[in-house]
């Protein structure tokens, strides 16, 4: 193994020594409950809820506010800053920023949301089958690993790029989740192999239940705590990949936008018209803000000894 | 010890050339390097399309594993082939390298020196105000892609030049054009230029290091040991930056080795933003230009410092933990 995997210890969390604070132990609450009383005590976190459903409320109701659409063309306004007509300005062709910057937001929201759910789950299959089963499934797995953790996943999409211009969206996403699983893939490999020795899943084992079974019904919802913080996390980072790729033109094509390519053509002339990028960049970055905070709001919530409680 | 040296580099030679015939293949598939002549006017005939195609390896009507041996047998005699417009991959690449090599170093020092020392101060000073502040940053910073930091730090550097009136930040290329001058001006000229892209990758380092070391850094400070050291009448000072500070360090080793794909990824958005000429402005360019040998020889340039990355980690490891050493 060229790289090591994550420290168990930094993501293990054993679910019965979940400590049970003063009070709520008479009441009986379920972990659930417990876990959204710890979330809405922290107020960044709760902000960051806010923030997104926001946003998704922007993106989604936003582009009915203006009569402009991300297509039309103001024949009258070419590169007009922010006005009562054209609220965040108009672009060279005269496209409303406001409503292109919505239909990015849009794209980029869905787009992280999917690719979060999608390579959180990959990751579970491969590293928990890894950690099950062991033998030539784990060295394989591992060494798939490896080798993409050698290769970064902006190369590799970059380098398939070519064959998506004419393609549905909805490769792109699948692309973006396929290369951007491996680490989590490792930390779900570590925390099999520890949760693997537990009585739990040797009683299941000789009961005869298949192997799909302990790992779908055992094994990963006792990582679940794990998961949906992952999840959360991934969301940012596929937020800011697919930007990332977009800026370049090997993601989003045109007509369509995303706010990667929305700051890549505000770039050029950046410089006397800021406001052809401030927007979907700002967009862009109280996004992943939001994602952020929750992430690390949740953290806390599902398992209050971590390391970041401190922060 | 020299076993197991061994056994590292013969997994990271097996990873590397797998990784480059991975990019190559793949390549192969999506990229179509004809398209390049077809759309020229007046058109090319066929022909000498195809003899231009296998002049550099890229004919796609060559079988790909004939393509692949070809390329292959040339990168074991350390032959990377030639790029579309049919000049020497080495030769171009020789010059590359430097630009992408010096802004790596300069930049990972400066955002792995910043980030930590900032992870220390606020962890010292816990929920203090610059705590408070250095938290918000690195957030905020963490937030933000290297693309939208490199265009705002470009038009931060106008507004400051238009301001001062004077040339005192510069964002585009490596140096200014023919200068010449004394080694001083030459250097003030290169440090002009140097500051924007290091900052643009160095930023987010920065805060990655920042949040990493300030929450290791408080672990350590409520360990036993410390009140231990400090019991036996050492400093306060001493215990957090003799003991403290390096028991701290050694997850950061993990962290270095695990974004500095991220970095190379950065770096790669810096250099077309700010116009340099290095190994990532030229992978962006050969896959707008269907260039498959480039592709494959960014692609393992990349691969290698990864992976001397994790090396480079492990002996940072072994310096800081005794037990790694001895054990």
């Amino acid at each position: 193994m060229a790289l090591e995997p994550l420290l168990p210890e930094q993501v293990l969390h054993d679910p019965t020594s979940d400590p049970i604070e003063e009070g709520e132990a008479t009441e009986a609450l379920s972990r659930g409950q417990l876990v959204w009383r710890r979330f809405r005590r922290n107020r960044a976190g709760m902000a960051g809820i806010a923030m997104l459903g926001f946003l998704f409320f922007l993106a989604f109701v936003g582009p009915h506010l203006t009569h402009w659409t991300y297509e039309d063309i103001d024949p009258n306004a070419f590169l007009k800053p922010p006005s009562l007509t054209h609220w965040f300005g108009t672009n060279q062709i005269g496209q409303d920023v406001f409503a292109q910057t919505m239909r990015g937001l849009q794209k980029s929201l869905v787009i992280g949301l999917l690719v979060g759910v999608l390579s959180t789950s990959i990751a579970a299959v491969v590293g928990a089958t890894a950690g099950y089963f062991g033998g030539w499934v784990e060295n394989v797995n591992l060494f798939t690993i490896s080798l993409m953790l050698v290769l970064p996943d902006f190369l590799i999409i970059a380098i398939i790029s070519p064959r998506l211009h004419d393609a549905s969206w909805l490769w792109f996403v699948l692309l973006l989740a396929i290369f951007q699983w491996t680490l989590t893939a490792l930390v779900i490999h570590s925390l099999t192999l520890s949760l693997k020795q537990r009585e739990f899943i040797s009683a299941a084992r000789f009961m005869g239940v298949p192997s799909r079974t302990i790992i779908g019904r055992h094994l990963l919802p006792n990582m679940a705590s794990f998961l949906i913080i992952d999840a959360t996390i991934t969301v940012g980072a596929a937020v800011l990949l697919e930007t990332g790729l977009s800026y370049f033109g090997f993601g989003i094509q045109p007509p369509d936008v995303s706010l990667g390519t929305l700051i890549a053509d505000g770039t050029a002339s950046a410089i006397t018209f800021p406001w052809l990028f401030l927007f979907a960049g700002g967009f862009l970055v109280i996004t992943v803000l939001a994602v952020s905070v929750i992430g690390d709001a949740l953290r806390d919530a599902i398992d209050p000894q971590s390391k970041t409680r401190s922060s | 010890m020299a076993r197991y040296l061994f056994r590292r580099l013969a997994t990271g030679i097996l990873l590397v050339l797998l990784a480059t015939t991975l990019a190559f293949l793949l390549a192969s598939f999506t990229m179509h390097p004809r398209d390049n002549y077809l759309a020229r006017n007046p058109p090319i005939p066929e022909s000498s399309i195809d003899q231009k195609l296998d002049e550099i390896n890229q004919n796609d009507k060559t079988p790909v594993l004939q393509r692949y041996a070809t390329w292959a047998g040339g990168i074991v005699r350390g032959d990377f082939g030639v790029n579309v417009e049919g000049k020497s991959i080495n030769e171009i690449m020789g010059r590359r390298v430097g630009v992408t090599l010096r802004l790596l170093f300069i930049g990972s020092i400066v955002g792995a020196v910043f980030g930590v020392l900032l992870g220390v101060w606020g962890a010292l000073r816990q929920y203090g105000y610059s705590d408070r502040l250095i938290t918000v940053f690195s957030f905020f910073m963490l937030a933000t892609p290297v693309f939208f930091i490199a265009v705002l730090l470009k038009y931060g550097a106008l507004q400051l030049n238009q301001f001062t009136g004077r040339q005192i930040l510069y964002y585009t290329g490596e140096t200014s054009v023919g200068i010449t001058g004394s080694t001083w001006t030459l250097l003030v000229d290169r440090v002009q230029h140097l500051i924007l892209p290091t900052l643009a990758i160095a930023l987010g380092e920065m805060a990655l290091y920042s949040r990493y070391q300030r929450s290791a850094m408080l672990d350590v400070l409520g360990s036993d040991y410390l009140r231990t050291a400090q019991a036996k009448g050492l400093t306060r000072r001493k215990t957090f930056y003799k003991h403290g500070l390096r028991t701290a360090l050694i997850p950061m080793t993990i962290w270095f080795a695990f974004s500095f794909g991220t970095l190379i990824v950065g770096a790669t958005f810096t250099e077309v933003i700010f116009s340099w000429p290095g190994m990532g402005a030229w992978f962006i360019d050969s896959v707008r230009k269907q260039d498959i040998n480039v592709v494959a020889a960014t692609t393992l340039f990349t691969a290698v410092l990864v992976l001397f990355s994790t090396f480079l980690a492990d002996v940072f490891r072994a310096i800081l933990d005794p037990r790694v050493r001895t054990g």
